[in-house]
């Protein structure tokens, strides 16, 4: 991975190097230098990959699933289903838990770091939201409010701002100075109540800032026809942070059944997806246009997406086990 | 519903998912973190943890699991509730002897349920827990009136009666009586009296609701009473599906148990929790589990059951029956000899002998009192 600035645009997107584990992946996110890519897995162990030194490691600590991963400096910070936080010291020959906390009651969904790095948020199923200080882990705040299971935060790129997305697609604006909640955006277009199946379908499983802070997107599911077999729309809704309110609902330019498992603005100014359902997807949009301007088919179903901090990689876990970095420089 | 989610969890295996396992009133039994109230009540239930009904077919399953018989071709065999009807329903109970509590839009009577035992016998289906239809005498007829009606009606019914006696019109004559007695037991199907902490401890949901009438119904002399709960077919994103259909189980189910406990009625009340198969153990693609009639569980509690029973295992990671294999059969002539009755024994149609419980199974005795 090269530090020289070349031109990255999504059209170039191509397989590159790919690392294979036995079980399914879930979520992944790359450390802060890129050197390595942190992955959650369905044997409840998270990888640790260095494409460049072609190693793989397991952490093992968690007892159940991850899928909520953040980092700031040499600390990562995983969170599990069964409410569970860690933190590591990823970088360490063989890293062990630093600390860890009973953080939630039930699945932590999504973890944040603030952009000075000095706060964590963590969300769940017990429809809480709750601060933690870095890097001892104390407990700062416990933000209540949401009636639904919380699927995702982030921190606003100015600090003062936390945002909290339930299932409902209730977008919550925490004003952090007060601990009050400023605004709420409507993402409900992100979930359906399916009377036939007498179930709830949906949320907002995927929720980025663009790096100015003009633009919030978040992605999910829509226009589900049938819960129990996963039919439905992918879609990103993307806000105007300014005016909350909807500028652009993202979709793929081609038929594609499933969910919007993850979502990313490159440096660049676009926007970027993927997607599992019927097969998996990686999509790239302009911000002025509604439709995907590319669409590479993915060889199976993708779980999230993390971009490289240099941007030219971008990586997708797979339900497969297979964790593929993805290239979007010259060829 | 999935028995990994369930009654068989198997955490830390390929196939475990991500939920841990809770302890129960039973020591050494675990059961899925998603059931905590359910838990507290393994003293009084247990547990078939190796059924293999080896049908993944949704109809076909729900056929073994309500009648005991695979499908066979020239004869329809009644489903356990008409056989409760049937066996244990007394002439002079106005009460439907199968009442089916279904979830909203499926009301009406099904005559197939009862098959050979008469339409007499069919389950009679209340639609999201509603009263029959036209419970209430209509306000422009007075009770005089339709005295008179009935009187007529009676007049012609035993005329026509004394050359064409069949079983349907039995069942047909049976109705007016058992409408007539409806409409003097229309408060059973009314729970808006039930205390506020009542309905509170239910659940206000659906699922809550119909347990709730479940409890009222049986009180007042139900027979036989199977609440749907609707659905657990999760081939997408099974454990966020699990989470929300257990949770709306989970308390609603304590609820009733520990109302048929207080009341002393579990002690002469069967209670089966069942679905037509359980799920995969193999986690697909989109977070699902499909279906699996290979090795699943079914919990029973009540009236002839042994209370922290364990029939039957699984292999470590839930893939096959390791130990004590049984299948709808043996879990009919099981619910048979819970309430008293010999599976063995036959219903006599025309003469002709009909085992009431395949012949090839038996009961199973680990779960029995």
């Amino acid at each position: 991975m090269s530090s020289t600035p070349v031109k990255v645009v999504p059209e170039q997107a191509r397989p590159g190097e790919s690392v294979q584990h036995t079980s399914p992946l879930i979520g992944a996110r790359f450390s802060p230098t890129g050197e390595y890519v942190i992955a959650g897995t369905q044997d409840n162990s998270l990888i640790r990959w260095n494409p460049a030194k072609k190693t793989k490691d397991a952490l093992v600590a968690h007892k159940s699933w991850v899928r909520a991963l953040a980092f700031v400096g040499k600390l990562l910070f995983s969170g599990d289903w069964a409410g569970r936080l860690i933190a590591w010291n990823y970088a360490d020959a063989k890293p062990a838990p630093v600390w860890d906390r009973n953080a939630h009651l039930g699945w932590l969904r999504a973890l944040a770091v603030s952009p000075d790095g000095k706060t964590l948020a963590s969300c769940g199923n017990d429809k809480l939201v709750k601060l933690w200080s870095i890097p001892e882990g104390k407990p700062l705040a416990t933000f209540s409010g949401h009636d639904w299971h919380v699927y995702n935060v982030a921190f606003h790129p100015d600090g003062k701002s936390l945002l909290s997305a339930d299932l409902r697609g209730n977008v919550k604006e925490w004003d952090l100075a007060k601990g009050t909640v400023s605004r709420i955006l409507d993402a409900s277009i992100l979930y359906r109540y399916d009377q036939g199946f007498g179930a709830d379908i949906g949320g907002v499983r995927s929720m980025a800032f663009s790096p100015d802070g003009k633009w919030l997107a978040c992605a999910g599911i829509t226009e589900v026809t049938n819960a129990f077999a996963g039919v439905g729309k992918p879609l990103v809704v993307l806000f105007d942070w300014v005016a909350g309110k909807t500028k652009t609902l993202l979709r793929p330019k081609t038929n594609f059944q499933g969910t919007a498992w993850g979502v990313a603005f490159h440096p660049s100014g676009f926007i970027l997806g993927v997607g599992g359902g019927s097969g998996g997807a990686f999509w790239a949009w302009k911000l002025e246009e509604s439709l995907a301007s590319f669409t590479l088919t993915l060889p199976n179903n993708a779980r999230d997406l993390t971009v490289h901090p240099e941007g030219r990689y971008f990586t997708v876990p797979f339900e497969n086990g297979s964790l593929r970095m993805y290239d979007m420089g010259p060829k | 519903m999935s028995q990994l989610e369930t009654w068989d969890p198997k955490p830390g295996t390929d196939t475990g998912g991500p939920f841990q396992t809770i302890g129960t009133s039973v020591p050494g039994t675990h059961i899925c973190e998603l059931l905590p109230l359910s838990a507290q009540h393994m003293h009084r239930m247990a547990l078939v943890r190796s059924i293999n009904t080896a049908e993944n077919d949704h109809g076909k399953g729900a056929i073994i699991m309500h009648t005991g018989r695979r499908t066979e071709p020239g004869i329809t065999y009644p489903h356990l509730g008409s056989v409760c009807a049937k066996l244990l329903g007394a002439d002079s109970n106005p009460l439907p002897g199968y009442i089916h509590v279904t979830p909203r839009g499926s009301g009406g009577v099904n005559a197939a349920d009862a098959a050979f035992l008469g339409p007499r016998f069919a389950s009679v289906a209340l639609d999201d827990g509603k009263a029959p239809a036209n419970i209430d005498r209509p306000t422009d007829l007075t009770a005089e009136a339709e005295a008179l009606r009935h009187e007529m009606r009676l007049k012609a019914s035993e005329r026509f009666l004394q050359r064409r006696r069949t079983a349907q019109t039995e069942a047909y004559t049976h109705s007016y009586d058992q409408a007539a007695g409806l409409m003097r037991k229309r408060g059973v199907f009314d729970s808006s009296s039930e205390p506020e902490k009542v309905k509170d401890r239910y659940g206000r949901h659906d699922f809550g609701r119909h347990c709730l009438m479940a409890r009222r119904l049986l009180e007042g002399g139900a027979t036989f009473v199977k609440v749907t709960h609707t659905n657990y077919d999760t081939h997408h994103e099974n454990f966020d599906f699990h989470i929300e259909q257990l949770g709306e189980f989970d308390r609603p189910f304590a609820a009733l148990m520990d109302d048929l406990a207080v009341r002393g009625m579990l002690e002469s009340t069967l209670v089966v929790v069942m679905s037509e198969f359980g799920r995969t153990p193999k986690i697909n693609r989109n977070y699902g589990r499909d279906h699996w009639g290979t090795a699943w569980s079914v919990a029973l509690a009540g009236c002839g059951i042994k209370g922290g029973a364990v029939h039957g295992k699984t292999n470590a990671n839930g893939t096959a029956v390791a130990d004590g294999m049984v299948n709808g059969a043996h879990l009919f002539h099981t619910y048979l000899k819970a309430l008293g009755f010999d599976g063995k024994k036959n219903w006599y149609i025309d003469k002709r002998p009909i085992p009431m419980a395949d012949p090839k199974a038996a009961p199973i005795k680990e779960v029995l009192a």
